[in-house]
C-alpha cells in the first residue's frame, strides 16, 4: 500500500446546515403550516411568512454517477441548488419561488423521474441489496422493486389511496426492508442443504447452534468430519443459520418463495404502531419481473383503495372490516399457516364472540 | 477499458417501463468501467440461476473495524479463477450523510468525482436502510484511498457488524411544523459522542438510534431502532383560528365528524356549539365557524398526531416540547420482531443541558447493553430475557405507568418489597409536586 498522506478524522455525522436550502436554514424550527397543492408537491410556510415548495421525485436508489450528476444539474437549472433524500430514496427539490415548481416538474419528467410519492399515494418501495450486493440474498431487490414500481407508477404519481401506502421488499426473512403497509419478503420453505465438507473449516459451530430460534441444530460427526445436523421436523426454514454458516445453504431457486405481509405501520397516528401480518405465501421467485408478486400486491391495493375510508391506513381498514372480509375481498386463501404458533401467538387469537357474519 | 458487455437478456427486461431503471444506469457506467461490465455479468447469472454469488470477508481502513462491506465473488471457473474478474472484489463503503440527508448540488458532484477518482465503480445507493450513503463497487487496494478522500471532504464511515450503526433523523425542524425538537442536533450529539463504538465494533450486537421529530415517526424509529427518540409535547395542542376557519370552509361537517372527531383514538375531541365549549386549562377550542367549534380535552390526548395531520397549521403541537424515548425495537432475528417500549415518557429537549442529558442516557444504555447482553442479542431481546424492571434499575430510571399497556395479568411475582416500592412512588409524587 502506498504511504498514507491523510490522518483520519473521526468526524461522525456531518452538520447538515452547509447543505440545507437557505429558506429551510433560516426558518429552522419555525414552520407553521403545510399543504399539498398537487401530487408530488408540498408547500410549507414559516411563522414569518417565508415559503418553500418541495417537489418529490422517484429514483432507482442504486444510481450511476451520471444520473446523480443529472439530478444535480436539474437542481442548479430548475431549483435553487439544494436537494434532500427521503428514507424511501425519493429525491426532494426545494424552491423558494412557487413559479419554479412547474418548470422543475417538467425537467424531472423529461429526464424520466416520476413526480409523486406524497400524502395518500403509494410511495417508493424501501428495499435491500439482493443479488447485486448481499451475501445471503434469496432474490434480487433493485430488480423486484423496479418491476413492481413500473406496475404501481400510476399510484405513485396520483394520490388516490385512503391514506399513504408504504411498501417494502426484503430478500430474506431477516426483513431488512422493514415493516410496511405491504411488505414483500422471501419465505424459505425447505431446511438448509448442508455441505458437510466445509462446515468444520468455515463455521464456528457453537455460534451456529445458538443462532437457531427453535434449537433444531446440533453438532454431529458426518463422514468422519465435525459438522452440524438439522432436525428437519423442528426446522422452521428461517435461514438464521445461513449467515454465520454459509455451507448451510438456505436459498433455493424453487423452494424459496415470496410471502406478502400487510398492515405494518410505524406512525402513532390514530392507532398505535403495528407489525405487518402474513397474508400470502408460496409465490414463486420469478425474475426478471416477478409478475406473480405484482398480481397479489395490486389486488390488495385495489381492495384497500375501493373500500378504505379517508385516513385509514391498511391495518386500520382491516381492523374495521375484519380479517374474514379481507380474505374474502382479496380472494387470498386463508390457511393453517396464517395462525400464529410462535411464542406469544395466542394473543393473536380471537378470545371473544366478536365475529362478523 | 471498456470491456465488451456480457449478454444480459434478463437484466435487459428491466430497462422498459416508466420507473427509473438501475439497469440502464449500470449500462451507462459499463461504457467505461470494466468493474460494472463484470458486475452485470454476475448479476445476470444470479437472474438465471436464482442464486446470490457474494461472500463476505475482511476489508477495512486503518484504525477502523467496520464501515466497509467486503464482497468477493464466488462465481469461479474450474481452475478457481473468477468468472467475472473485474468484479471479483466489489466492496461497499458506508458513508454517513449529513443529518436529514440534505445535499447541495455541489456536494453531489463532489461525491461523484471523489468516487470515480479513487477507483469506485460509479454506483451509489442513496441510501441504505440504516441511512448510509452506499458507495458500491471498489477493489480492496483502493478502499483506503477512497476513504481518505471522503474523510478529507468531511465525511466519515458508518457502522457495520456488532457496533453502533449509522443513524437517521427526519426532515424535522428543517421543514416541518410538527417538529418538536432539533432532531439533527440530537442525532449528531448522540452519534458523534459515541463514535468509538461505531468504528471499533465491540458490542454484543448492533445498536441503532433513530430520531423522529413527532409521533408520526417518519424514520420508523419504534420498529427499527434500539433507542427511539420521538418528539412530543406536554401542554395543549395549539389552534390557529384563521387556519381552522379556512380548513372548515374548504371541508364540511361530514369531513369534520368522519375524519377528525370520530378518528380520535381516545375520543378527546367533541363537536360543540361555539357558546357551549368548555373552559379550562386543559381545553383547546378550535373555531370552525361562528357557530361550530371542536373542543379538545388535552388531558386525554395521547399525542397521536391524527387531527394535526388532518388540519395542518390549524392545529399544532404545543409549546412545552420534548421527547418520548422507547427502547428495544428490532426486526425478526431471533425472537421475532419487537417494538420499542417506553422508558422515558417525557424529557425536555431544548437547552444544552437537555441534550447533554440525552447524551448521557444514550451512553448509559449502550454501556448496560455492552455489559449485559449475550452475544448476538439485541437490546429488545435482552429486555425480554431480563425483564423491563431489571433494565430500568440497571440504567437508573424509575418505573412509570406510561410504560405499560396494562399491569400484569398473572400473580407469578414475589411482592414482599411492596411497602418500600409504594413508598418510593409517593416520594416521587411528592418530589414532583414540590
Amino acid at each position: 500500500m502506498a504511504e498514507r498522506t491523510h490522518e483520519t478524522i473521526e468526524s461522525g455525522t456531518p452538520d447538515p446546515m452547509p447543505y440545507m436550502h437557505p429558506v429551510m436554514k433560516e426558518n429552522y424550527g419555525k414552520w407553521a403550516f403545510h399543504s399539498h397543492p398537487k401530487p408530488g408537491v408540498l408547500y410549507h410556510r414559516a411563522e414569518n411568512g417565508a415559503e418553500v415548495w418541495t417537489v418529490k421525485a422517484g429514483t432507482a436508489r442504486q444510481m450511476d454517477h451520471y444520473t446523480i450528476r443529472k439530478l444535480a444539474d436539474i437542481a442548479d437549472q430548475f431549483a435553487d441548488g439544494y436537494v434532500r433524500f427521503t428514507t424511501r430514496s425519493n429525491i426532494e427539490y426545494m424552491v423558494g419561488d412557487g413559479a419554479k415548481v412547474e418548470p422543475l416538474i417538467k425537467a424531472l419528467n423529461d429526464n424520466g423521474f416520476p413526480i409523486g410519492g406524497t400524502a395518500n399515494s403509494v410511495s417508493m418501495i424501501a428495499h435491500t441489496q439482493g443479488w447485486l450486493h448481499c451475501d445471503i440474498p434469496g432474490t434480487d431487490a433493485s430488480g423486484a422493486v423496479k418491476a413492481l414500481m413500473d406496475e404501481l407508477h400510476d399510484e405513485f404519481v396520483k394520490c388516490e389511496m385512503p391514506n399513504r401506502v408504504k411498501l417494502s421488499t426484503s430478500c430474506c426473512e431477516i426483513n431488512c426492508g422493514g415493516q410496511a403497509d405491504i411488505a414483500i419478503v422471501i419465505q424459505h420453505t425447505k431446511p438448509p442443504k448442508i455441505n458437510h465438507d466445509l462446515v468444520a473449516n468455515v463455521c464456528e459451530r457453537p455460534t451456529v447452534v445458538a443462532r437457531c430460534p427453535v434449537a433444531a441444530i446440533r453438532p454431529a460427526l458426518i463422514n468422519g468430519k465435525p459438522s452440524l445436523e438439522v432436525d428437519e421436523k423442528k426446522c422452521i426454514c428461517c435461514g438464521a443459520c445461513f449467515p454465520p454458516c454459509p455451507p448451510m445453504q438456505i436459498n433455493d431457486p424453487v423452494h424459496s418463495k415470496f410471502a406478502i405481509w400487510v398492515g405494518g405501520k410505524n406512525s402513532n397516528a390514530r392507532s398505535k404502531p403495528t407489525f405487518h401480518k402474513l397474508v400470502a405465501s408460496g409465490i414463486p421467485n420469478n425474475p426478471p419481473r416477478w409478475p406473480e408478486v405484482s398480481v397479489v400486491v395490486k389486488r390488495i391495493l385495489a381492495e384497500y383503495k375501493a373500500d378504505g375510508r379517508p385516513w385509514e391506513r391498511v391495518n386500520e381498514w382491516i381492523d374495521r372490516i375484519g380479517w374474514p372480509a379481507f380474505f374474502e375481498k382479496t380472494g387470498l386463501p386463508f390457511t393453517k399457516y396464517h395462525i400464529d404458533n410462535w411464542r406469544g401467538g395466542r394473543t393473536s387469537l380471537n378470545a371473544s364472540t366478536h365475529i362478523r357474519f | 477499458m471498456a470491456k465488451q458487455l456480457h449478454d444480459t437478456p434478463n437484466l435487459d427486461q428491466l430497462e422498459s417501463g416508466p420507473w427509473p431503471s438501475f439497469v440502464t444506469g449500470l449500462k451507462r457506467l459499463a461504457k467505461d468501467n470494466d468493474m460494472t461490465v463484470d458486475l452485470m455479468g454476475q448479476l445476470e447469472e444470479s437472474y438465471k440461476t436464482r442464486f446470490g454469488y457474494w461472500k463476505g470477508g475482511t476489508v477495512g481502513v486503518v484504525g477502523y473495524g467496520g464501515g466497509v462491506i467486503p464482497r468477493f465473488t464466488e462465481l469461479k471457473n474450474a481452475d478457481g479463477s473468477p468468472k467475472f474478474p473485474e468484479a471479483a472484489e466489489f466492496h461497499t463503503l458506508r458513508i454517513m450523510p449529513p443529518a436529514g440527508m440534505h445535499y447541495s448540488s455541489k456536494l453531489l458532484r463532489d461525491f461523484c468525482d471523489a468516487w470515480i477518482e479513487t477507483g469506485g465503480s460509479g454506483l451509489i445507493a442513496l441510501h441504505g436502510q440504516s441511512g448510509d450513503i452506499m458507495l458500491q463497487g471498489i477493489k480492496t487496494a483502493d478502499v483506503q484511498r477512497a476513504f481518505d478522500k471522503f474523510n478529507e471532504m468531511g465525511f466519515d464511515l458508518g457502522g457495520a457488524g456488532p457496533a453502533l450503526r449509522t443513524s437517521m433523523s427526519c426532515v424535522g425542524a428543517a421543514r416541518c411544523e410538527m417538529s418538536c425538537y432539533d432532531e439533527a442536533r440530537a442525532l449528531r450529539i448522540v452519534i458523534n459522542n459515541n463514535i468509538d463504538d461505531m468504528h471499533r465494533p465491540s458490542l454484543p450486537y448492533k445498536f441503532k438510534f433513530k430520531f423522529s421529530g413527532c409521533p408520526n415517526d417518519c424514520t420508523n424509529s419504534v420498529q427499527r431502532s434500539d433507542m427511539a427518540t420521538i418528539g412530543t409535547w406536554r401542554d395543549n395542542i395549539r389552534s390557529d383560528e384563521k387556519l381552522s376557519r379556512e380548513w372548515y370552509a374548504n371541508h364540511s361537517m361530514e369531513d369534520t365528524i368522519n375524519m377528525v372527531v370520530s378518528m380520535c383514538p381516545t375520543r378527546a375531541i367533541q363537536l360543540k356549539k361555539t357558546a357551549a365549549v368548555a373552559t379550562g386549562e386543559k381545553i383547546t377550542k378550535v373555531v370552525l365557524s361562528d357557530e361550530q367549534c371542536l373542543e379538545i380535552d388535552n388531558s386525554n390526548c395521547v399525542r397521536c398526531m391524527h387531527c394535526i395531520n388532518v388540519m395542518p397549521g390549524a392545529l399544532l403541537p404545543g409549546k412545552d416540547k420534548g421527547v418520548t424515548i422507547l427502547v428495544g425495537g428490532k426486526s425478526v432475528l431471533k425472537i421475532g420482531a419487537s417494538m420499542g417500549t417506553v422508558v422515558v415518557p417525557f424529557m425536555k429537549m431544548e437547552s444544552d443541558e437537555d441534550f447533554e442529558r440525552l447524551n448521557e442516557l444514550s451512553r448509559t444504555i449502550i454501556d448496560f447493553f455492552a455489559e449485559n447482553a449475550l452475544e448476538h442479542e439485541r437490546t429488545g431481546e435482552m429486555i425480554e430475557r431480563i425483564g423491563l424492571v431489571n433494565f430500568l434499575e440497571g440504567i437508573g430510571l424509575d418505573v412509570d405507568p406510561s410504560m405499560i399497556n396494562h399491569p400484569r395479568a398473572n400473580p407469578y411475582v414475589r411482592t414482599d418489597g411492596w411497602d418500600e416500592e409504594a413508598e418510593k412512588w409517593f416520594e416521587r409524587k411528592a418530589a414532583a409536586a414540590a
